[in-house]
């Protein structure tokens, strides 16, 4: 657990010794790969590694999963309502500086308790189906879950749910959770030209990779979810995943991922979000925010670039089909029988590369292009709980501003009006109330996102490692390809006579 | 504007076999230069034939001058059964020029570095249309140096040797023919071609073969120009992705820093490749294609002409038949009569040769070609697969090496 807890330096000032021992250990590798590898002796190399990989993604997983939450706090949060969430005070001492609990140990060893479960969860959505005819069709997925956690009722649970359904659980979740500073992984858009045309019934390539994309992009939100060890234990994620029966979620317009920020939003003070200049006490809270924007920014111009590049893909797949199929003609009309012949061989290669350049793009999309949009949305979220934590604050000023009003007004009210007095300080005693309230909160709401924000950069790095490993597995396997289909050719051309 | 290029010409020549062959007569076009629009090439020839005031000289030449040599050969009578090698295609820079064009108005929007490497990239395409268009003018010259007939042509030596502007020339020889034949054959063969009864088989089966081949092989053309536009595509993309997944690294301070820095650079060499294998695709499959399109209608011209010469021949028979029934003009109508069928004859010979070594010229240039482009093909995909591997390994052992926190200083036995 320590290894994985201090693999990532906390804050940006500086790396910690492990990442430095990390690039002294690279240099010292380099030695084997100096020089261009031969490609047998790099084939086995990936074989035995490729073994050791995999074995040690499953046995090392990310510590995150191993983090659990104090019991009361784990009640506390299972309440239903948009209300806010008020922890128990033994956890909270408001006064304390916020840098001095953070910066120099990790999350682990300050709330590590006996986990009950390592985290060990499979969740696959698969096998779309459509159910009924017309504009009431719908696609309903296969939802599987496969576990050993005893959160579950059994290890294994499959369920076939539709997209509203998927919806509808995000609503939920995000109402309970989002305005207190956790990240609640938004869920899939909704698309009313993607979806018009599989209800009409257009079996062609373009429905059924929206399908498939919208399929991969489910499973994707469900275990984004999963993996977060608050949102794991919310009953009506557990609902979703394991009873048969669903109640059908409404208005899911109002519940698309977009729509619950707008819904959140539009709950606090929204005339104030725009003009809220918050007097930032902590440093890290600025940092961050200023990173996230330019992450922000950075990831969406990589996305439309691999935008770009699918689309090209794509294109050269295409062409590379139509000019196959030219040789091919081109073959059958040529008399010199060994050209001819090499011609036909020629037009059979391309179609095949053909095939490499559709599945390269495939990758493309589904590795590189589709996991930067999920985080593109996740940011989202992050700048999300960022700015309801400046509305915590925008609330806390309000109520400090009120009570100051309602003391200088007591003051001015003398024993000659008994009973405005004693409502003035019933007031105040009210308002006292709501100031401490108000400060617990937004104590609360700091200390969950720099819990998540903590999560979520270990958790993006995770992911971001994992789907470059695929991403470059996708690119050896098409060079591998390439040169199996030249070589086959290579005798064929030089059989011409 | 690009300056001067040196280019090795036994480098560049691709599309046809060794054309250098005879010692007596070597051609070359060692340089070129490009001013605005205008190619300036310098056509340099060593020669030990007498027929020539020196041995060693250079002259420079404008594509302007190679049509007109082209076309005074297709219209001269006595090459009427040769196939005239075809006239080299106008320099075309349009696309590299729209690609610049584009670069300017998406400066704004790319990282210095960026726009280093887009440039970089322009630049090259630059070269290799400029590469292309030598190549292509250079093997005009030297297919005629190599054909027995073609090269004993006075005008061929003219362009060779003349140290003056050709352009007078040029304008008179226009003035003399109007390039009157040359259009009639463009619009006019496929139709008179089709058209004529053909007693010899081996025309007959030249015939189908050719029109057949020719619309094919104009189609394949087409789309294999697509297909390596559409790679060099995809390489330019790679610039882009490489640009920003450098500045993400750059902002980073996770363990994902440096697997983003590698992969940048990753995707950066990649496109050199990429770009790489693209361009030779152009050379040897692109450009082996839109060669022989050219030559196949230089082989269907000729036997337009001599469509046209038994054409000829037959109303010649017509007007002698007419001369007898009339017993006018008998004498002038045997000899008219006697004329074609010479001239035919004389066709059908010269063309029967030139088609046979034609037809294995054919196939010696696309062997060579298929076989270098699939060897490339190979050599490019197993360069960058080493790259892919070096990056795998990179960033597998960074994860294994955290996961196993172990310290050694080899990692695999």
């Amino acid at each position: 657990v320590c290894v994985w807890g201090q693999a990532e330096p906390l804050n940006s000032n500086g790396q910690n010794s492990l990442l430095e021992e990390e690039e002294e250990e690279e240099e010292e590798g380099e030695d084997l790969f100096t020089g261009s590898l031969s490609v047998p002796l790099v084939l086995s190399l990936s074989r035995s590694l490729s073994l050791s990989l995999s074995l040690s993604l499953s046995l090392f997983p990310s510590a995150t999963e191993e983090v659990s939450l104090d019991s009361p706090e784990r009640d506390v949060l299972l309440s239903d309502g948009p209300s806010p969430v008020t922890p128990p005070a033994s956890l909270i001492s408001p006064h304390l500086p916020h840098n001095h609990l953070y910066t120099h140990c990790s999350f682990d060893e300050m709330e590590e308790e006996d986990t009950p479960d390592l985290f060990d969860i499979s969740i696959l959505v698969s096998d779309p189906e459509k159910v009924g005819e017309g504009m009431n069709a719908y696609m309903a997925y296969k939802v599987t879950t496969q576990t050993s956690m005893s959160l579950f009722k059994s290890p294994q649970a499959t369920v076939r749910r539709r997209f509203s359904d998927f919806l509808g659980l995000h609503g939920k979740l995000a109402t309970r959770y989002l305005h207190v500073g956790y990240l609640v992984p938004p869920a899939p858009e909704k698309s009313i030209v993607g979806m018009t045309k599989v209800k009409v019934g257009k079996d062609d390539s373009s429905s059924n990779e929206f399908v498939e994309k919208r399929r991969a992009a489910l499973e994707r939100y469900l275990m984004r979810t999963a993996k977060h060890p608050v949102l794991l234990k919310d009953p009506d994620l557990l609902t979703f995943l394991e009873c048969s029966e669903l109640p059908r979620a409404l208005s899911t317009q109002a519940l698309s991922g977009a729509g619950i920020l707008r819904m959140v939003n539009k709950a606090a003070d929204a005339v104030n979000k725009m003009t809220i200049k918050m007097t930032e006490s902590d440093t890290w809270f600025e940092e961050k925010q200023q990173k996230f924007e330019n992450l922000d920014i950075q990831l969406r111009k990589l996305h439309c670039s691999l935008d770009s590049l699918v689309c090209h893909r794509k294109e050269l797949s295409v062409n590379t089909a139509l000019f196959a199929k030219s040789a091919a003609m081109l073959g059958n009309s040529e008399d010199h029988t060994a050209l001819s012949r090499a011609l036909s061989q020629l037009a059979e290669v391309e179609e095949k590369v053909e095939q490499l350049h559709q599945d390269q793009a495939g990758a493309d999309f589904y590795l590189l292009a589709e996991l930067l949009a999920d985080y593109i949305r996740l940011i989202g979220s992050v700048k999300g709980v960022f700015d309801q934590r400046v509305r915590l604050w925008q609330r806390l000023q309000d109520s400090l501003l009120l009570l100051q009003k309602k003391r200088d007004a007591e003051a001015k009210l003398h024993a000659n009006k008994p009973e405005k007095l004693q409502q003035a300080r019933d007031d105040i005693r009210e308002l006292e109330g709501k100031v401490q309230q108000g400060e617990r909160d937004f104590e609360q709401i700091s200390k969950t996102i720099r819990k998540e924000l903590f999560r979520f950069e270990k958790e993006r790095v995770t992911d971001f490692k994992e789907v470059i490993i695929k991403y470059l597995e996708s690119l050896v396997q098409t060079q591998q390809q390439l040169i199996k289909y030249w070589e086959a050719f290579l005798p064929e051309a030089k059989a011409i006579s | 504007s690009l300056v001067q290029l040196a280019c090795n010409s036994s480098k560049t020549r691709s599309v046809s076999v060794d054309l250098n062959n005879d010692t007596a007569l070597i051609i070359d076009i060692p340089d070129a230069l490009c001013e605005r629009d205008k190619v300036k090439f310098t056509v340099h020839t060593k020669t030990t034939l007498s027929s020539f005031q020196k041995p060693d000289f250079s002259v420079p030449r404008q594509h302007e001058d190679f049509i007109w040599l082209h076309d005074t050969l297709v219209e001269t009578e006595e090459y009427a059964g040769l196939i005239i090698p075809p006239a080299p295609p106008k320099p075309d820079f349009e696309s590299p020029r729209e690609k610049m064009h584009k670069l300017g108005e998406g400066e704004a929007t790319m990282t210095k570095e960026e726009y280093t490497k887009m440039k970089q990239e322009l630049e090259a395409e630059y070269l290799a249309v400029f590469k292309k268009t030598v190549q292509v003018h250079e093997v005009f010259l030297q297919r005629l140096s190599s054909h027995p007939i073609l090269s004993k042509d006075r005008n061929f030596h003219i362009f060779l040797e003349y140290d003056q502007d050709l352009t007078v020339r040029r304008k008179n020889a226009k003035e003399m023919f109007g390039g009157f034949f040359k259009n009639m054959v463009k619009t006019a063969d496929e139709v008179i071609i089709s058209g004529i009864k053909e007693v010899d088989d081996f025309f007959e089966q030249e015939k189908t073969f050719l029109l057949d081949y020719y619309s094919k092989i104009k189609d394949s053309t087409i789309k294999a120009e697509k297909m390596t536009r559409s790679h060099k595509n995809v390489a330019d993309d790679y610039i882009h992705i490489s640009a920003t997944l450098s500045s993400i690294s750059a902002d980073d301070s996770t363990a994902i820093k440096k697997h983003f820095e590698k992969l940048a650079d990753l995707f950066e060499k990649l496109r050199k490749v990429e770009g790489r294998v693209a361009s030779d695709q152009e050379l040897k499959l692109t450009e082996l294609l839109r060669y022989y399109m050219r030559d196949i209608q230089a082989a269907k011209d000729l036997l337009y002409r001599r469509a046209r010469a038994l054409a000829d021949y037959e109303n010649s028979n017509k007007a002698l038949d007419k001369a007898r029934l009339k017993s006018r003009d008998i004498p002038q109508a045997e000899e008219q009569q006697q004329l074609c069928l010479q001239k035919f004859d004389k066709l059908s010979e010269s063309g029967k040769r030139e088609l046979t070594s034609f037809k294995g010229r054919r196939v010696v240039a696309f062997r060579k070609n298929l076989i270098e482009m699939a060897e490339l093909e190979i050599k490019h995909a197993k360069v960058m697969l080493t790259m892919i591997y070096r990056c795998l390994f990179d960033n597998a052992y960074a994860i294994m090496k955290l996961a196993l926190n172990v310290v050694t200083s080899r990692p695999f036995p």
